[in-house]
């Protein structure tokens, strides 16, 4: 074997969980002094890579190499006696103990067999200065900001480990001068010689801090290339695959008279989770969301339902100005939300597919005007046919059904209401290529009928498909709306990569 | 519709209740026989239903909590409360009516507490329920200053003792709670919106449905039933015992709810089957009794009994038995 040069390296490594392949023939190599950052769509393989090269998991064939020697990584603490240190996303110390306590957990020095607390505390001071943090070592850790416990997460790891740093979306909850402050960091470790592996969901923040990315998608290695030659959109198309890019292949709804405005979306937003965004919406019309995951898609959805509260901004209905703060207000407003994580927030599991169906009608009829039996069996009847739900019963828990159905159930609970404005949270994630159809004809035919639809996809060819508007975020910002009948999914790759070069066509 | 009717009856609750019940008359020939005395039934089975009527009110109120994924451990110190409550103020000379109205009043408030803290300020219901658990008997030594305060009211005394159409007035309050409340559960549409916040809250409350004010509700439930079944109980032993009074029902019902198949993790309900499981529960202990067996034996088959119970509910279980309706695709109506 040649002497690669890599602090550490995976080879050909493969990771099946029952019949799933979650990595298939993955080679990752790391270099002293470099920041990697490493991209994927959610399942993509990511995780399951981190959990091997720090010794959570273990590869079902190939190897992890330290310094050009293939070793066992048992478990994470095991991991780090070979230098490799990891720093969630979730802070995992413990923040009602001193911040000094925290960075020396499990390897306090003693004095006797006693902890040292004094000399703990001095070395502990010294440690945080070199990361620029003056604070008193014998504060709670819990009573600093996150980006604080990070920087202390961040320095235990490298003085317990110290040759490999692996920082897992670091940044996800912090603004933008914590971010800056991170980076800092990160430079001065790079300059140390320490190799990092940064996982982010922010192009922007890839480009300005790494040296190298390796991209996986679906359990593969796409590619491992050096930034200097790459632009955001050769990334994103990397990222998302399929050559869409460019295809030029379909092509959005004509341009038809708009319907008259029902919503109007005016700086809204909510700190930490979305910029302020301006969105007007008409009848008649399927607003597409396009962008990657992690984006501010879901977290726009969220707040225009009221199911988390916008902090700023305006919104007003029909034209009258109004509050939405919790879905009941969205909901008495005529809105529906289909959200992404069907099983987790959208079906009631073990309720009957009837009674998932007539919920939201029910919420909006109140506790005291109970529909009978025969009307729920009536309505959930009229849908299971106009949706074609497949379930041998209406009577049978819902969890029996497949995504597909249990989708259609949901959306079917919605158009129960007699809603005007529908939002969907990655309708067609994971369903079956029928009820994709389905869904999507459905979505066609509300918009005939003059409903506003804003529908969340990474689909690019199907937001194409039936979007007559499509805004793009990127890193928590509405960064552009794309209109007119030039649009195909290579202006939306080349938008969600770097609107700069991309909207004014 | 008939056989439906009859396929309905022929659930694990009925059918283990009847078992219980057989098992008692063989180790007890006499357990069936029921006497007219005094313008009033009596035998076992009649002993049975009256000794039963705490635990299964306790159950009423419980159910709903339990659906909603909560527990309330409260309800016997609520109890030892609504029971102070009501024998003070007759003591001190008011009359019987106001001080159940008093007693009733204070279990609900008790309730309400409980449900601000579920709902409002977001407490683990085992943690929420647990302060009033503890601060409730404190509460109902202040109330009767240390004492066990003894009443001669006849109201109250007939409340925990009396008779109604021949059978005890206790098994009576409990029937008609439970009708009363099953009724409201079901012909509204709390008892759906209950489920949906038991199965899925996160899911509930983007489907719009006022999750804290059903929180709020269930509670002040349990409450309210804490208070009837502490009345009942003050009523029976003519007095107020702030120490004993309720001790330990609290688990009773729990169980009771838990073997009326309503799962700790929330959802599908029944108010009738949770009053079944308090009978269950009732027949082995009065069977334990009059069959001779020391009353040890009682904590023993109890604990048997939860084991089983959780036992079927495990994931375990469900994983060996098949579901009953497969998934199989087709089309819904045609």
């Amino acid at each position: 074997m040649a002497e690669t040069g890599y602090a550490l390296e995976a080879r050909g490594i493969v990771k099946i969980f029952g019949n799933h392949v979650a990595l298939d023939k993955v080679d990752f190599g790391l270099r002293p002094g470099e920041v990697h950052a490493l991209l994927g769509e959610n399942g993509a393989g990511k995780s399951t890579l981190i959990k091997i090269l720090t010794g959570a998991y273990q590869p079902t064939l190939g190897d992890v190499i330290v310094d050009g020697a293939p070793v066992t990584l048992n478990n994470p603490q095991h991991a780090q006696t070979y230098g490799i240190g990891t720093v969630y996303q979730e802070v995992n110390l413990l923040p009602n103990r001193s911040v000094a306590e925290n960075l020396y957990l499990g390897h306090q020095p003693t004095w006797f067999g006693f902890v040292d607390r004094r000399k703990m505390e001095r070395d502990a001071r010294t440690v945080l200065a070199r990361y620029g943090l003056d604070i008193d070592p014998s504060s709670e850790l819990g009573a600093h900001s996150v980006a604080v416990q990070q920087i202390v997460a961040i320095a235990r790891a490298v003085e317990l480990s110290g040759k490999v740093l692996i920082l897992d979306e670091p940044t996800a909850s912090l603004d933008r001068n914590e971010v800056e402050r991170l980076f800092d960091i990160i430079r001065d470790l790079k300059a140390q010689g320490l190799a990092v592996v940064f996982i982010t969901h922010f192009l922007d923040q890839v480009f300005a801090i790494a040296d190298r990315v390796t991209i996986l998608r679906n359990g593969k290695l796409i590619d491992t290339k050096s930034l200097d030659n790459l632009t955001r959109t050769d990334v994103v198309r990397l990222m998302l695959g399929k050559d869409i890019a460019f295809s030029g292949a379909t092509q959005l709804e004509e341009n038809r008279p708009l319907g008259e405005v029902l919503l109007d979306f005016k700086g809204y937003g909510k700190k930490r989770s979305v910029m302020p965004f301006n969105l007007t919406i008409h009848k008649g019309e399927v607003v597409g969301v396009a962008g990657l995951l992690g984006s501010g898609r879901t977290e726009m959805a969220r707040i225009m339902f009221g199911a988390d509260s916008a902090d700023e901004g305006t919104v007003s209905v029909a034209g009258k100005p109004t509050s939405i703060s919790k879905p009941t207000d969205a909901i008495a407003h005529g809105f529906g939300f289909c959200p992404e994580d069907r099983k987790a927030e959208g079906i009631f599991g073990d309720l009957s597919v009837r009674e998932n169906i007539v919920i939201a009608l029910q919420g909006k009829l109140g506790w005291f005007s109970a529909l009978t039996r025969d009307e729920q069996m009536e309505i959930a009847g009229r849908y299971g046919e106009s949706m074609d739900i497949r379930a041998a019963s209406l009577d049978m828990p819902i969890k029996l059904l497949s995504g597909g159905n249990q989708q259609k159930a949901i959306l079917s609970r919605w158009l129960a209401t007699d809603p005007t404005f529908l939002i969907l949270d990655e309708p067609t994630r994971g369903i079956d290529v029928g009820a994709h159809a389905e869904i999507v004809r459905t979505i066609n035919r509300l918009r005939d009928e003059g409903l506003a639809l804003v529908v969340i996809s990474s689909e690019l060819d199907e937001v194409v498909a039936y979007s007559s508007r499509i805004v793009v975020m990127r890193d928590r910002e509405l960064v552009a709306e794309l209109n007119g009948e030039n649009i195909n999914p290579g202006v939306i790759v080349q938008a969600i990569a770097n609107h700069k070069d991309g909207v004014q066509a | 519709m008939i056989r439906r009717s009859l396929l309905k009856l022929a659930n694990p609750q009925l059918l283990a209740l009847i078992g219980v019940l057989l098992i008692n008359w063989l180790l007890f020939p006499n357990f069936f026989r029921v006497t007219w005395q005094d313008g009033r039934f009596f035998g076992s089975l009649i002993d049975v239903l009256n000794r039963g009527a705490p635990v299964a009110i306790l159950a009423v109120g419980m159910v709903g909590v339990i659906a909603t994924k909560g527990v309330d451990l409260s309800v016997g110190a609520v109890m030892a409360v609504a029971g102070a409550v009501a024998a003070t103020m007759v003591v001190a000379g008011y009359p019987a009516p106001i001080a159940v109205v008093a007693a009733l009043v204070v279990g609900l408030l008790c309730g309400l507490w409980n449900g601000i803290l579920v709902a409002i300020l977001d407490i683990q219901p085992i943690i929420a329920t647990l302060v009033l658990m503890v601060a409730g008997r404190g509460i109902a030594q202040l109330i009767t200053e240390g004492f066990i305060v003894t009443f001669t009211d006849p109201v109250l005394i007939y409340i925990g003792t009396g008779s109604f159409l021949g059978f005890p007035m206790a098994a009576v309050i409990a029937l008609v709670l439970m009708i009363i409340v099953t009724l409201v559960v079901r012909r509204t549409a709390i008892g759906l919106f209950i489920e949906a916040v038991g199965v899925n809250r996160a899911a509930a409350s983007l489907a719009g449905i006022r999750s804290r004010m059903l929180l709020l509700l269930v509670y002040s439930l349990s409450g309210l039933c804490a208070a009837i079944a502490g009345i009942i109980v003050a009523g029976d032993i003519r007095g107020a015992d702030a120490n004993n009074a309720g001790l330990w029902l609290e688990l009773d019902a729990i169980l009771a709810v838990v073997i009326g198949g309503t799962s700790l993790l929330g959802g599908r309900f029944s108010v009738p089957l949770a009053v079944v499981g308090a009978l269950i529960i009732q027949a082995m202990n009065t069977g334990i009794l009059v069959s001779g067996f020391p009353p040890e034996f009682n904590l023993i088959v109890k604990a048997g009994l939860i084991f089983i119970v959780l036992v079927i509910q495990s994931p375990l279980a469900s994983r060996l038995a098949p579901p009953r309706i497969k998934p199989v695709a087709k089309a819904a109506a045609k």
